[in-house]
């Protein structure tokens, strides 16, 4: 069988040599090469202040879109529900009511809208079910909490705020290919 | 004994504890940073700038931890367990020359705190005190992992004090006084020792790595085979201590290696300084920094280096490090006659 790295070496039972025994040569050589690991650059990426970049296409946490004049673009079709394999999407339909055509695009939207961040495999199906262009995965990643509960991201969580939009643009880019 | 030379070395005592204590606290983060810094990542760098804080953090973390003591633990050799082991590390440093003298308010104020004629005698005495820290602890924890630990610790240290001392001995017979004030003194300008004791520096410097439990020699602690050893049960502030007084031996075994080999507070061109004030200043500065070396040392050795296993510890300590004291002894006792010094 040919060894899997170059660095493998055979190991043999035989008696050891004057120069291993007294261990002091062996001892030098490693810790000359921790020095040299001393001096080295280190490639930590400081979290929260620093980010990694990632692809266009990063299926992070999803965002609930509004359309141009600030409107929730979702129906309530139940489609991204439907298509989710870990079935963490969850939602209520709702009517809308004379005087909410400012809030909502079309005659029904979702009152409740939820999905369980614990239970999301973040594949995009929904994404890609979506037939209103509501929900985008985007690059933000999911925040650690204290309880499972938290976990459960209702509306207030995943619409976009009308003054905070989230650009997805460039995935869409990248979804017409 | 006039009460300004009582109120001078009350002081002295004073600072020195603080300085110890700092150094080994500092001795913490400067572990964390070095160990980091060889594993190529950063370290602890959010408490304070660069981290600087973080040892402040870590031990007020330790003082608002659950004190737990076994039911079944031998209460008061418990608590006395970490007390033995913080005192004996801190007591050690009395007899270290920090320098030779300081003028100071009319007085020349000498550069250590006890100058006793068997400075040597007492370090190895005080530390030999040190193990009971550890098996008073282990074996009052009622726990098998602690008790493991506590006898490793007794076995090694007797092993490894052996050592210690021949190699000690060769250094005394050169020097021929006890006083480790003579023996700085002796070594002034670059005549340090470890030019005419490397093996036995080499010797005195690995039964030092085994006396302060220090990789490669933890095997009382190990944390793979006894969970701890024997600090298992240990928490809050009683295992500060225990954690605290091996950093606290790190630094006055430096101290002490620095003193025997590498000449103390001496440096080359020390007899061109005239200003008595400054040159006490600049012993003591050399003095840290040689110190600071040891320490580095220390650290460095225990992030590149795996744990003797037990049969390799007891092997290098009887068969190969006695021996090759006993030798040492030998070579610099027949030197010494023949060549007189």
């Amino acid at each position: 069988m040919e060894p899997l790295t170059t660095r493998a070496s055979r190991v043999v039972n035989k008696e050891m040599t004057f120069g291993e025994k007294i261990y002091l040569p062996a001892i030098f050589s490693g810790m000359w090469i921790t020095l040299k690991h001393f001096f080295k650059k280190n490639n930590t990426v400081s979290y929260p202040e620093e980010k990694r970049p990632v692809a266009p296409i990063y299926r992070g946490q999803h965002v609930l879109k509004r359309d141009d004049e600030g409107r929730e673009r979702c129906t309530a079709c139940g489609l991204c529900a439907v298509a989710c394999p870990a079935e963490a999407i969850t939602m209520v339909a709702a009517e809308r009511e004379k005087g909410e055509e400012s809030l909502y695009r079309e005659e029904k939207y979702a009152s409740t809208y939820e999905i369980n961040m614990l239970r999301c495999i973040f594949c995009g199906l929904c994404e890609e079910a979506c037939p209103k262009e509501a929900i985008f995965l985007t690059d933000r990643l999911v925040d650690a909490e204290f309880g499972r509960n938290e976990f459960i991201y209702g509306k207030e969580k995943l619409v976009e705020k009308t003054d905070q939009r989230i650009d997805v643009s460039q995935r869409q880019i990248w979804d017409n290919h | 004994m006039d009460s300004a030379l009582l109120l001078e070395k009350s002081i002295l005592v004073a600072i020195l504890t603080l300085i110890t204590l700092g150094i080994a606290m500092y001795s913490t983060y400067g572990e964390r940073k070095v160990a980091a810094f060889m594993q190529d990542r950063i370290g602890p760098n959010r408490a304070g700038k660069f981290g600087l804080l973080q040892p402040l953090a870590d031990g007020g973390k330790l003082f608002f931890k659950e004190e737990f003591i076994p039911v079944q633990a031998e209460k008061w050799l418990f608590i006395l367990g970490p007390a033995v082991a913080m005192v004996t590390a801190t007591i050690t440093s009395a007899v270290i020359p920090w320098g030779t003298e300081i003028p100071m308010f009319g007085r020349n104020v000498q550069l250590q705190v006890a100058d006793v004629n068997i400075g040597v005698l007492y370090i190895m005495g005080v530390v030999s005190v040190g193990v009971y820290g550890i098996m008073i602890g282990g074996w009052a924890s009622n726990n098998k992992y602690s008790l493991f630990g506590a006898i490793r610790a007794s076995a090694q240290m007797i092993s490894y004090e052996l050592s210690m001392g021949l190699a000690l001995i060769a250094v005394i017979m050169m020097s021929g006084t006890l006083s480790l004030r003579e023996i700085v003194a002796q070594q002034s300008g670059m005549n340090w020792n470890i030019f005419y004791q490397p093996i036995g520096f080499i010797l005195f410097f690995v039964s030092a790595l085994a006396e302060c439990n220090r990789a490669p020699f933890d095997l009382p602690e190990c944390e793979t085979e006894l969970i701890g050893g024997y600090h298992t049960e240990y928490s809050s502030m009683k295992l500060g201590f225990y954690l605290f007084s091996e950093y606290v031996n790190m630094f006055v075994s430096s101290a002490l290696m620095v003193t025997l080999y590498f000449g103390g507070y001496n440096f080359p061109g020390m007899s061109y300084i005239s200003d008595p004030t400054f040159l006490g200043i600049a012993q003591v500065a050399v003095m840290f920094a040689k110190v600071f070396f040891f320490i580095f040392v220390f650290i460095w050795i225990r992030w590149t280096l795996p744990r003797f296993r037990y049969d390799q510890l007891m092997h290098l300590g009887w068969k190969t490090m006695i021996p090759l004291a006993l030798a040492n002894m030998v070579v610099t006792g027949a030197v010494i006659l023949l060549f007189g010094n």
